[in-house]
């Protein structure tokens, strides 16, 4: 037990002598977090879009009204023929149409549903999408007003219900959260356990009494105690910077993200097992880790809007378990009885990992 | 002997307070083997650099290939070359692909090439070799090569920096056969070995110790003067007098 | 103490390892004398049970290095070939570190590794990597000796290390084995072979001769004459074309050099080089060295 101590001790001492770990382990996660918050955020802000309005009714007023007092969108044209369309997206300052077919509100009231028509400029895509989706979102919560009372028209589904203010951050902090604990814990613990190998260190570990099961839960406890205060500095970050509160249980969500956390270092571990040098360890936890982290995991593109391929390999992604899990707790404020399947998936991931990695951990050299 | 083809004056190099180098004087003539002796940290690397025209000197006179190394160094670089060590050698290239290589590197012609790479390689009986990856064949032929490579654009001098760590007592008296002759050609060679006994291979040998040159002679002289068998001892009794 | 009976070992095609056997006595400086790729670094690793051998059996004392690997790892002190250090650790903290996955402390051991620490002990405050080699290497012997082990296996422990750092090297092995501890240590270096109390000498995961360093240059087949000369390389260019050579090899400023027979006929070697022009030179018969008879079995 005294020599499994000093294993732990001078773990820590190689963590706190090398600045360039200490920057990685407390750096990257403040820089990511003001980074995906600040910068990289989809939110959408003053959208130049032209409204075409055949029908110039109360209701057509009132969403044009809606979309532009909601900060996301500045109308920049009038348009009065279809023609016209064309000639003021292609100058390029126009990103989206919004074309009002004639007699809009008759059709409301005798209830048929009117028919809009939302042009968007796809030369970008994804802001294409969010355009579209946020135009959509602003006119459906017209029409619940709107039809409040009236039985016969079903309401049809809201999708940006808890996060009204389609604050980005709101995203990203949960995103950005899985993907600093994954790749500190899975990449630190890899590198670590690879550069013993490689500095041949690892040979005289392994003459020595030490157990090869002790030799890997030392490399991984100073991981375990510094990724946890990771997540409470990114949860505290979200909270006093961007305003993000957690509306669930903090304890709940503490012990999801220790479970991630386990995860995270149980991969580390597995991938030190076949890697032989700190270069291949980083190598594969940034291109097995951390691309499929920010690309696979919902992170910053929605798993609903993938291939079908790609939605059912999503699933494989570890981030996107925890992902789900810590925007039910933060944003949702839900409790267990929502959480507990992915809860089990990832137990079931980490016990896999695990299992993997010390079968794969040699007593020997080969 | 024979021209001066390396002269050091004064040589001195300063990293912050610590002098690594301290006032260097020293002569190699053409078609010398000159052996730079010393324990390890006792400033060879700094003052081979500083030859190869890869570092400034602080202080201090230095011409190498009759070019001054603060003013000449790119004229300097075409006239020597070097082969250290760990071998620069591609190891995922064929041995033609590498001779190619380096002597495009140097501004080798293509006919040139063409006919030196021709004659390195039926020098070595590697014609059936040539497409060999250089991973895949024996240690003492990596040596032999990257030593012919470092030769093959007729430099006036070559720097080996400790060329025959680790190989087979064979290799190693190959590897000299070969400092021999391109000697025996007017290159002058200026290596640096650990192998005491690889010594007194040289013409004259020069010792160093905490960045001063303390003996240079040939082998024989300094044997006599400090009364000792072998370098071994020469060397034994330089470093524990430089203690005291 | 270390029985090495038949030992094969091969990585893919290559045989590192071809039948070894070895048997080194208690309280023996062993050494093993052979190149790069000559097959040292497999043998201990086999030994350390780092490796599993192909085939054959190795023990050291009643233990199995395969089966009792447990124990073996308690008993046995290892310095592997780059030293292994914590370069970002000081040198006390590397030191209480191996003591303490060891189970023992620095204070236990102490007067073990005294004569060696008291060397790098004046730096216990820096850090390993911005030790000279030398003081790494000793550093290394510490910490391959704090728990006190039975049997010391060193792997090139003096490769890389200039020549007065190598002779105190040698002289705390002496040290070593009087506390009681079988030392098994492996070198590229020739003239260090001289120091051990027997040695094999390794070639291409052949072994090729084990005896004392005695006994290998009183075995030395044949007369060995030295000629020096100024044109050196001529000399032996043109001794290679004489028809009695059997071998020709430069020894520094001088060849050795030994006929097709037992003994050397001296005048006509020396009327041959004078025909080829070398008039100045001069021949005297020596006594073959530890490399002579290296380089000898090599050629066999």
């Amino acid at each position: 037990m005294k020599s499994f101590y000093g294993f732990i001790r001078k773990e820590f001492l190689h963590i706190f002598r090398d600045p360039r770990t200490l920057l990685i382990l407390f750096g990257m996660p403040i820089a990511q977090i003001m980074i995906f918050g600040y910068v990289v955020t989809n939110e959408i802000r003053d959208i130049p879009i032209a409204i075409l309005d055949q029908s110039k009714d109360q209701a057509t007023r009132e969403i044009g009204n809606k979309l532009i007092s909601s900060g996301y969108f500045n109308l920049v044209m009038n348009l009065t023929s279809l023609d016209e369309v064309e000639p003021a997206m292609k100058r390029g300052n126009v990103k989206e149409v919004i074309v009002f077919e004639p007699d809009f509100r008759k059709k409301l009231e005798s209830g048929i549903p009117g028919s809009v028509q939302i042009i968007a400029d796809a030369s970008d895509p994804n802001t294409a999408n969010l355009i579209v989706n946020y135009t959509f979102g602003i006119m459906q919560d017209y029409m619940k007003q709107y039809q409040q009372g009236k039985p016969n028209i079903i309401t049809p589904e809201v999708r940006m219900i808890y996060n009204e203010g389609l604050k980005g951050v709101y995203m990203f902090v949960p995103g950005t959260m899985a993907l600093i604990l994954m790749l500190i814990s899975a990449m630190m613990t890899s590198i670590s356990i690879s550069r013993e190998k490689e500095l041949g260190t690892m040979e005289v570990l392994m003459v020595s009494p030490i157990k090869p099961f002790q030799i890997v839960v030392g490399k991984v406890v100073p991981y375990i105690v510094l990724s946890f205060i990771n997540a409470v500095v990114i949860i505290l970050l979200g909270f006093f910077v961007f305003g993000l509160p957690v509306k669930g249980s903090l304890i709940l969500l503490l012990l999801e993200s220790l479970l991630f956390i386990s995860l995270a270092l149980s991969l580390g571990i597995l991938i030190s097992t076949v890697s032989n040098s700190q270069m291949v360890a980083m190598f594969i936890s940034l291109l097995g880790l951390m691309l499929p982290t920010i690309l696979l995991s919902g992170f910053i593109y929605p798993i609903e809007n993938m291939p079908l391929v790609l939605q059912l390999i999503s699933n494989l992604m570890p981030p996107k378990w925890f992902i789900i899990v810590i925007k039910n707790i933060m944003i949702k404020g839900e409790g267990w009885q929502y959480i507990w399947k992915e809860t089990l998936i990832m137990i079931g991931m980490t016990a896999f990992f695990l299992l993997v990695a010390i079968r794969k951990f040699k007593i020997r050299l080969e | 002997m024979h021209a001066k083809h390396i002269v050091v004056r004064g040589l001195t190099k300063k990293f912050g307070d610590f002098t690594a180098i301290d006032q260097l004087n020293f002569d190699v003539f053409s078609g010398e083997i000159f052996g730079f002796l010393g324990a390890n940290g006792a400033g060879k690397t700094t003052a081979i650099k500083i030859l190869c025209g890869l570092s400034y000197p602080s202080s201090g006179e230095v011409n190498v290939a009759g070019f001054d190394v603060y003013t000449q160094t790119e004229q300097l670089k075409m006239n020597i070359g070097y082969m250290s060590q760990k071998f620069s050698l591609y190891e995922d290239m064929t041995i033609y692909e590498n001779i190619r290589f380096y002597g495009g590197i140097y501004g080798l012609g293509r006919k040139e090439l063409h006919a030196k790479s021709e004659q390195l390689i039926r020098k070595f009986g590697l014609v059936n070799e040539r497409n060999s990856l250089i991973a895949d064949i024996p240690q003492g032929w990596k040596q032999k090569i990257a030593f012919s490579i470092a030769i093959l654009h007729d430099p006036k001098i070559i720097f080996l920096d400790e060329p025959t760590g680790g190989v087979d007592p064979i290799t190693r008296r190959q590897f000299w056969e070969l400092i021999y002759e391109v000697s025996g050609n007017g290159i002058t060679v200026f290596v640096t070995t650990h192998y005491m006994d690889e010594a007194e291979y040289c013409h004259r040998v020069s010792i160093m110790d905490e960045g001063k040159i303390v003996a240079i002679d040939t082998p024989n002289n300094l044997k006599s003067s400090f009364g000792a068998a072998n370098m071994d001892e020469v060397f034994v009794k330089i470093a524990r007098g430089a203690e005291k | 103490m270390i029985w090495i009976d038949n030992i094969s070992k091969s990585y893919g095609e290559r045989l590192a390892l071809d039948s070894v056997s070895i048997q080194v006595d208690e309280n023996e400086i062993f050494g093993l004398i052979g190149p790069d790729g000559a097959g040292k670094t497999s043998l201990f690793r086999i030994l350390c049970s780092l490796i599993v051998p192909d085939s054959g059996k190795a023990r050291i004392g009643n233990l199995d290095v395969v089966k009792d690997y447990r124990k073996i790892r308690k008993i046995i002190g290892y310095m592997p070939g780059r030293f292994s250090l914590y370069q970002d650790l000081t040198v006390e903290e590397n030191l209480e570190f191996f003591a303490t996955i060891f189970g023992t402390s620095i204070k236990e051991n102490y007067d073990l590794i005294r004569d060696i620490y008291i060397h790098i002990e004046p730096f216990k405050n820096r850090k390993a990597g911005e030790l000279s080699g030398g003081m790494k290497q000793k550093l290394a012997l510490s910490c391959a000796l704090i728990h006190r082990p039975e049997v010391l296996i060193l792997d090139e422990p003096t490769t890389g290390v200039d020549a007065v750092s190598r002779k105190e090297f040698w002289e705390m092995l002496s040290r070593i084995r009087e506390e009681g501890i079988t030392i098994m240590v492996s070198t590229p270096y020739m003239d260090e072979a001289q120091l051990c109390d027997r040695v094999a000498f390794l070639q291409n995961g052949k072994l090729l001769t084990i005896n004392t360093p005695e006994g290998i240059i009183q075995a030395y087949p044949k007369d060995i004459l030295s000629i020096q000369s100024d044109n050196l390389y001529g000399v032996l260019m043109d001794v290679r074309n004489y028809p009695l050579v059997h071998s020709s090899l430069l020894f520094g400023h001088e060849v050795h050099y030994t006929e097709k027979g037992k003994s050397i006929n001296q005048y006509q070697l020396k009327e041959y080089l004078k025909r080829k022009g070398h008039a100045n030179v001069e021949m005297n018969l020596m006594k073959p060295g530890i490399e002579d008879s290296f380089l000898e079995l090599m050629k066999e």
